[in-house]
């Protein structure tokens, strides 16, 4: 075996090929597939494959304007960065836009909101920033104040998804696209038997959801492993260091756990699903493929889609769980809307005894953008 | 045997919020001339992780969702805990379970 001066030798017994082309060592080990494939092979199908999903599952139509949901993290940046690279190759004709959101976390969004910037000007797209301060009138570290650092979650969960409708609305733009990965599905589905969620079940594997609504999602990575997008930017930079590697620096991408989520019930089920994939890697696409197939029954009732009669935005409730938490916050309940009620007397009468001094912090109604 | 070891997708928090480290580890103190990733792992969680050493390993391997690249290749087809490493590897751990 031939042994070059200053190269490392990879440790992988020497014998063995890329499983694709046989040519090249292989780098590293396709969870999908168990196929051993090297690092330009691995490019290929990487991309390859998501422009698969995009074009069987007819995601997007020439022309369109499309904003990535982008938050600096590796999933958002990796997406910001295949997308316009399809969009150029397969000639898809996008308008691509970056959209974040700012839920207002000192030390974890403004630092991640900075990476998003550098992508702006890294792949050229436009991006438009939208903020809970904004939108809402509340930072989250406004409302973890108050509420603590149980159920901030649903706070931001909440808003984020307004926010992101409302900011995609601004933009004019025809879809919204996010970087949810067969990870997050997998762990979603999970989730939501878990909660027994059957409105949430049913709908959490669909490639584009809301289409019913002002702006459809979609989401071009559900059958992409996280190993993989984590593992992307670590191949690009070393097979283009000599061209993109200072231009790219290694897919610029924040990773920091956001200070508030500690608390957060996802981290479990997320976890277990890291202990099923080192078993088994399938298994996270035997579980999408569970939730695709499963089938609600026709006599389930199911929650009726109707408008907020507050803001305006898509509810099953009179009101959007955006404004009665807003509701809360501002009249100084922030636990209203939060879990199981047991009737709103009982609940009121509790709260309104803990919440002194909270009462006169005024905000905005979550509706003052119109879509 | 000098490595360099690069943490990164939060791990770095865990150790000073430094990425990457060169370090020297001494073979011959597992009484044989021969040093596995299973003996690093043990001895990064000795010397390197300041805190909060459950979201680097589980057991004597890393947790799972923790990517590792032995000098650019998956550690999972240089055999993980018994890859053997050598002068000037580079060891790479990547965590997948912060939010994207």
């Amino acid at each position: 075996m031939e042994e070059e001066v200053g190269v490392v030798k990879p440790k992988n017994g020497g014998g063995r090929l890329c499983s694709l082309c046989n040519q090249r060592r292989p780098a590293l080990k396709r969870p999908k597939t168990l196929e051993q494939i090297c690092k330009e092979c691995f490019y290929t199908v990487f991309e390859e494959e998501i422009h698969r999903v995009i074009v069987d599952n007819q995601l997007f139509k020439p022309g369109e304007r499309i904003a990535i949901g982008a938050s600096g993290g590796k999933d958002s940046t990796v997406l910001a960065y295949v997308m316009s690279e399809l969009n150029r190759r397969h000639n898809y004709g996008l308008d691509l836009f970056l959209l974040s959101v700012d839920e207002g976390i000192t030390g974890y969004r403004d630092d991640s909101l900075e990476t998003v910037k550098r992508n702006e000007i890294q792949y050229g797209l436009p991006l438009k920033v939208v903020s809970y301060k904004d939108l809402y009138g509340w930072t989250m570290d406004e409302i973890v104040k108050i509420i603590g650092l149980k159920n901030n979650c649903t706070f931001c969960g909440v808003f984020r998804r307004q926010a992101l409708d409302r900011g995609a609305a601004l933009l004019k733009v025809d879809k919204l696209v996010t970087g949810h990965n067969a990870d997050d599905i997998a762990e979603t589905v999970l989730l939501n038997i878990l909660r027994g969620d059957i409105a949430r079940l049913s709908r959490c594997t669909s490639i584009t959801t809301g289409e019913e609504g002002p702006i459809p999602r979609c989401k071009p990575f559900k059958y992409t492993y996280e190993k993989e997008i984590v593992i992307y930017p670590c191949h690009l930079s070393n097979l283009d260091q000599l061209f993109t590697y200072a231009y790219f620096k290694r897919l610029d991408y924040f990773s920091t756990e956001c200070i508030y989520s500690p608390n957060a019930y996802r981290g479990f089920a997320r976890e277990f699903i890291k202990d099923l994939e080192r078993l088994r890697p399938r298994a996270i696409l035997d579980i999408i493929k569970s939730g695709e197939d499963f089938r609600i029954s026709t006599s389930t009732k199911m929650p009726e889609q109707g408008t907020c009669e507050r803001c305006g935005y898509i509810s099953s409730q009179k009101w959007c769980k955006a404004c009665v938490l807003l509701d809360g916050l501002n009249r100084g309940l922030p636990k209203l809307g939060i879990g199981r009620s047991r009737g709103p007397n009982g609940d009121r009468q509790r709260e309104m005894k803990q919440s002194n001094g909270t009462r006169n912090i005024q905000s905005k109604q979550c509706g003052t953008l119109d879509f | 045997m000098q490595l360099t070891l690069e943490f990164g997708g939060g791990l770095e928090l865990l150790c000073d919020s430094v990425k990457i480290h060169n370090v020297n580890v001494d073979p011959l103190q597992d009484g044989e001339d021969k040093f596995t990733m299973k003996s690093l792992l043990a001895w990064v969680r000795t010397n390197l992780i300041k805190e909060r050493p459950e979201m680097f390993m589980k057991g004597d391997s890393v947790r799972p969702g923790v990517l590792v690249l032995v000098n650019d290749c998956d550690w999972e087809l240089s055999g993980q805990l018994d890859t053997m490493l050598e002068e000037k590897d580079v060891v790479v751990f990547i965590s997948t379970l912060h939010g994207g």
